[in-house]
């Protein structure tokens, strides 16, 4: 089990200007007696260099290293394989590497100098020298400064609008950028150069790929795989230039789609030219090995500072890890060849004799909806080697096998269009094959046949056997203990699936039932309800479950039942599975009061509806504060008031806000185009529609969205769970952000949407949700679920709801056609219900007896519940209507004034 | 079906108990069964409450037809809000869920399944007639009376709950 507190105690200094002088003395000096502590100094603070600062700190539980890291970036290591993320939603501290950034005094072991880079290396004086002038001399000393992006000697190359693609301060730089442009192109059709594009897509730019290769992914896939790979990435709505060389990049006075920005001509040799706002290159990579040639170390002739197996230089002293380092002849762009080299390098550093014996290039690409994976030897190298094919033009999948010429040992593969086996497939490079090479490509292999050394995770290189000892011996019972003992699954994700698979296979069973009255989970009820036309609780559970139910499962039955459309939620023995606030629809309070929201759709408010408001609340003598969904909430009344209290509120044209229920809360708008001078779409009638169709849905957990009128955000949309920002070509929508305890930004799921496409996504997202959800999962914690259950939550959406993997598209939104069509405002039905209203009463022997146990005081002219609002209890002894009782720090006292019991004042007109 | 639909004038019950006002103000009880409402106005599977001469009980109507009562007072929160938790079984026994904050209490004993520490009072209840009534026990109802146990930590369950509404719309 590794220990995460290992690297908690890393000091981060930023550097300062009055560090100029600083000479960073033997940080051993002081210890005198107790040995010599060695100094390690790494340089470069990346994913490999902070990789070796957690080997070292894990491991070298004597002290014996005083760890010194001087990095360039302006901020510590963070997750530069999550980069793209970062335009995403994902913020710089969620990205971060190092847990806890703290000032204050660093201590000895370890300290991170950022934003100050090492311009030189003295190898006789065993000193490197920063670009602020501090010098800092070592023991040993490792490189781990990565690689830089290879931008092609093309003219106009290093024009304003020109960027690359690998830091956040880039991508800081390309969204500034992207909000004025309209079109962007992206130099490079790999890996890396489709992740920018999509980037460049996602904020809403008409995006165009340039690639000289005849085909995108060279490196990867095939000239077939290429073809499928190409339609995949045209469906997303990029423009793929492939065998083209860009020859020259010119200022053009404006990009032509947008006038007042300024634009750049891309000249091709073949003549034809496009133009553009912006230039993102990301056509590969060059080791950074500047200071390694400066001292006169081996460096290769294609770049990289050339090590040994134990990834040491041509000097002893000196190590290079990560992508500066050549090792074997090789550059490896990827992250986990990089962790292995430093293993291997803190291994040695601490007397081992451990050596980096090359590694799995497996790769996979993150582009939502487009599944592509190579692994092995995806090119067929291997003398004598056999691809098996199978293509599928229709549905857009290629997969290819390579094997031995006797077809009795996988050596690699690549896939295109679905790449759900990737991760146990990529296991089995090198061994024999389990069963014919086509049964292996249609079907996947069958993970029980996975022996303990079999690599399941290769970006943290976890095997088979470690997982299972997870599971086994530590007690590890889901994807995120596993997640949290191993590493496994924590870079790219795409093992997940497998740790899954191995999981189940250990006969850990996660109990999906809902409670003990149900072994059903509520994805399962669901479908069962749904197929069965089952609608009342007694038949449900009579042939579903057991036992007469619980505050768990009625309510969940309460809630399909409601999703299905089935009448009032009053109606019936309906009626007796609803929690208290769906009860009397409102929400209850501490004192046994209720709070009263009418819906605002978009927060939409006329000068008479809110005169309304305000005289309902002065008129029943409650407490009124504006919400976050641009609503008022009314506190204080008590449930014999609701009915008059909605009498007044419906009589006004209101109805109910579901403020009470699991189902759509509100749609948060800006003013949008209409009145503020960013806006570029109406957001605020786009707000309003939305809340009028989603308005009543029930759901598994509250809903909430917003809409922005330009990518200003000022309706917070992507911390709701579903969130639309304008953008100047139609709407972007983000899916599963949620505020709260635990707050997460809404991820981009479809950009440039019209208002019909749009509309038809939400609905699609919102009722596959309501239908596979946990209970009380929302929108964020569901999408984390179909991650781990299917590599790419996101991308599996889009599957399901854009592609129609499931054929369930039309039945989706046939759903969402009826609730549209049989809305009803629950409140005024139960107003014109007298036996529904007859259960609002305060007393059963005496219904219009104030609870005499409810007592306010005065605080800032409005009530509040007596009895503070601090101890979470309400005094004893108030049930007689004398407040015999009254609360401590209530009598006397400057405190807020007792307001007398039940019988509130109330002032009419 | 109709709840009692007697015009108030001040609270009151239509119970045969007498009661006088001791002359500190406190209540003093005789023991006896009291009236409290027809059986109709209770429905299946759902709480109501009685005022019955200034104690809160709550009263359930199960599915297998037995009545329940107990107190009204949540002891957590300290609000009389129990006949409007949501009723059910744990194993075999009949439970009510606070609806402020969801822990169970047995039907028949008053213990809190959640913190066996802590009890609410429970009222034999009978049928009569159509008529539902309770039997109030002798003794001084003074104050809540209700409480068996102390009050938890305060605030402590505050918002525990999973996704329990606490406010209405949280920001
Ligand atoms: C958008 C993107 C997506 C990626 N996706 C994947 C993926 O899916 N899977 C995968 O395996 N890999 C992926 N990679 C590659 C992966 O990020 C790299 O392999 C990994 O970051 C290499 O780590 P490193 O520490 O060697 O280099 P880096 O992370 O680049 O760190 C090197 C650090 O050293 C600093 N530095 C350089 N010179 C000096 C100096 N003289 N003094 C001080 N500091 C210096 C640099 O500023 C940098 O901060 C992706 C990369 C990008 C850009
Ligand atoms: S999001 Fe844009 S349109 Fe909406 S108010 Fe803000 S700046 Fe204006
Ligand atoms: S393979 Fe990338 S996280 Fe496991």
């Amino acid at each position: 089990m590794s220990d995460h507190d290992a690297h908690l105690d890393i000091h981060v200094d930023t550097h300062l200007a009055d560090h100029r002088d600083d000479h960073v003395a033997d940080p051993s000096a002081g210890t005198a007696g107790a040995g010599r502590r060695r100094r390690l100094v790494v340089v470069g603070h990346g994913m490999v260099g902070q990789r070796l600062v957690e080997a070292i700190r894990e491991r070298d539980r004597e002290g014996r290293w005083a760890v010194t890291v001087l990095g360039e970036e302006p901020r510590p290591a963070y997750d530069r394989v999550a980069l793209t993320s970062y335009l995403t939603g994902t913020t710089a501290d969620e990205l971060s590497l190092v847990p806890d950034e703290h000032d204050g005094e660093g201590d000895d072991d370890c300290v991170v100098r950022t934003g100050d880079p090492v311009v030189a290396i003295d190898r006789s004086a065993r000193c490197v020298t920063t670009a602020s002038g501090v010098v800092v001399e070592y023991d040993a000393l490792v490189l781990a400064t990565g690689s830089a992006p290879f931008v092609p000697p093309i003219p106009g190359a290093d024009l304003d609008g020109c960027f690359v693609y690998r830091t956040i301060d880039d991508l800081d730089a390309i969204r500034d950028r992207a909000a004025t442009a309209r079109t962007g192109a992206v130099v490079g059709g790999g890996l890396l150069g489709l992740e920018a594009a999509n980037a460049l897509r996602s904020l809403g730019l008409d995006t165009h790929v340039v690639e000289f290769a005849p085909r995108l992914m060279p490196a990867q896939v095939d000239a077939g795989g290429g073809e499928m790979l190409r339609r995949r990435i045209e469906q997303l709505g990029l423009t793929v230039h492939a065998d083209t060389a860009t020859e020259r990049i010119e200022a053009s006075g404006s990009d032509p789609h947008d006038p007042s920005g300024p634009g750049l001509r891309m000249v091709f040799s073949d003549g034809a030219a496009i133009e553009v706002g912006m230039v993102v290159f990301s056509a590969g990579i060059r080791a950074r090995d500047e200071l390694a040639r400066a001292c006169d170390l081996d460096v290769g002739e294609r770049g990289g500072v050339v090590v040994d197996e134990s990834c040491r230089t041509s000097d002893p002293h000196i190590w290079a890890i990560g992508e500066c380092a050549r090792v074997d002849g090789t550059i490896y762009g990827l992250v986990a060849p990089g962790y292995d080299m430093a293993e291997v390098v803190a291994d040695q550093l601490l007397g081992g004799a451990a050596v980096f014996s090359g590694a799995d290039t497996s790769t996979k690409l993150k582009l939502l909806g487009v599944d592509v994976a190579s692994f092995g030897d995806a090119h067929a190298t291997t003398p004598g080697s056999l691809e098996v094919v199978y293509a599928d033009p229709v549905a857009g999948v290629y997969k290819k096998l390579v094997v031995t010429d006797d077809a009795s040992t996988m050596l690699g593969g690549l896939l295109v269009g679905d790449a759900s086996s990737f991760a146990a497939l990529r296991t089995m490079v090198g061994e024999p094959l389990p069963d014919t090479p086509e049964q292996v490509l249609m079907v996947g292999p069958a993970p029980s046949g996975l022996d303990d050394a079999a690599q399941v995770c290769s970006c943290q290189n976890v095997s088979a056997g470690t997982i299972r000892s997870a599971i086994g011996d530590d007690g590890c019972c889901d994807v995120a203990s596993v997640k949290a003992c191993t590493k496994a699954g924590t870079v790219c994700g795409s093992c997940v699936p497998l740790i899954k698979t191995l999981l189940a296979q250990s006969g850990v069973e996660t109990s999906k039932a809902l409670c003990e009255h149900f072994d059903l989970s509520r994805a399962e009820l669901f479908d069962v309800i749904r197929v069965t036309g089952q609608r009342t609780f007694t038949e449900i559970i009579s042939s579903h479950g057991q036992g007469r139910g619980c505050d768990i499962c009625k309510p969940a039955v309460a809630s399909i039942l409601a999703s299905l459309g089935s009448g009032h939620i009053l109606d019936g023995e309906q009626a007796a599975l609803q929690d208290t606030n769906d009860h009397f629809l409102a929400n209850l309070q501490r004192n046994g009061t209720y709070s009263v929201v009418p819906r605002v759709p978009g927060g939409e408010l006329t000068p008479e509806k809110l005169i309304v408001i305000g005289e309902v609340a002065r008129d029943f003598g409650l407490y009124m504060k504006i919400t976050g969904g641009q609503r008022i909430d009314m506190f204080g009344a008590r449930v014999e008031q609701l009915p008059a209290i909605w009498r007044r509120l419906v009589d006004a044209g209101f109805e109910s806000g579901h403020a009470y229920g699991k189902a759509l809360r509100t749609v948060k708008s800006c003013v949008g185009s209409t009145w503020c001078r960013y806006g570029v779409q109406d957001s605020t009638s786009l707000a309003i529609m939305l809340e009028l169709r989603y308005r009543g849905l029930r759901s598994p957990h509250k809903i909430k969205a917003g809409v922005s009128g330009c990518a200003r955000e000022c309706a917070e949309a992507r911390s709701k769970d579903f969130g639309i920002i304008a953008s100047e070509q139609g709407w972007n929508l983000y899916v599963g952000g949620n505020g709260g305890f635990n707050p997460r930004h809404a991820q981009l799921f479809a950009s440039n949407l019209d208002t019909d496409e749009l509309v038809r996504l939400i609905d699609r997202f919102l009722m596959f949700y309501i239908r596979t959800a946990d209970r009380l999962q929302r929108t964020s914690a569901w999408l984390e679920g179909l991650d781990d259950e299917h590599g790419d939550g996101l991308a599996y959406l889009h599957r399901v709801i854009v592609d129609d993997d499931l054929g369930i598209c039309a039945d989706l939104d046939a759903a969402v056609a009826t609730h549209v069509a049989s809305y009803t405002d629950e409140w005024a039905a139960v107003l014109e219900d007298e036996e529904k209203l007859s259960r609002f009463v305060s007393f059963v022997n005496a219904p219009d007896v104030p609870d005499p146990s409810i007592q306010f005081v005065t605080e800032r002219d409005q009530i509040r519940p007596a009895g503070g609002t601090e101890s979470g209890s309400l005094p004893e002894g108030v049930l007689g209507g004398v407040a015999d009782g009254v609360p401590d720090g209530v009598a006397g006292g400057p405190g807020p004034v007792p307001v007398s019991g039940p019988t509130l004042e109330v002032v009419r007109r | 079906m109709t709840v009692t639909a007697e015009t108030g004038e001040g609270p009151r019950t239509r119970n045969g108990a007498r009661h006088d006002e001791s002359g500190t103000g406190r209540r003093v009880w005789h023991p006896g069964w009291v009236d409290v409402c027809a059986y109709d106005a209770l429905l299946p599977e759902r709480g109501a409450v009685a005022l019955v001469s200034g104690v809160q009980v709550a009263l359930f109507r199960m599915y297998d037809g037995h009545v329940h009562a107990i107190s009204n007072r949540d002891p957590f929160s300290g609000a009389y809000v129990l006949s409007r938790g949501i009723v059910g079984t744990r194993g075999e026994r009949p439970i009510v869920a606070s609806p402020m904050h969801k822990q169970a209490f047995d039907l028949l004993s008053g213990e809190c399944g959640d913190d066996p520490a802590v009890r609410v009072d429970v009222f034999d209840v009978r049928v009569r007639a159509g008529r539902v009534e309770v039997y109030i026990p002798r003794g001084e109802l003074a104050g809540s009376g209700e409480i068996s146990e102390p009050v938890t930590e305060p605030g402590a369950n505050v918002g525990t709950a999973p996704g329990a509404d606490v406010g209405t719309e949280p920001a």
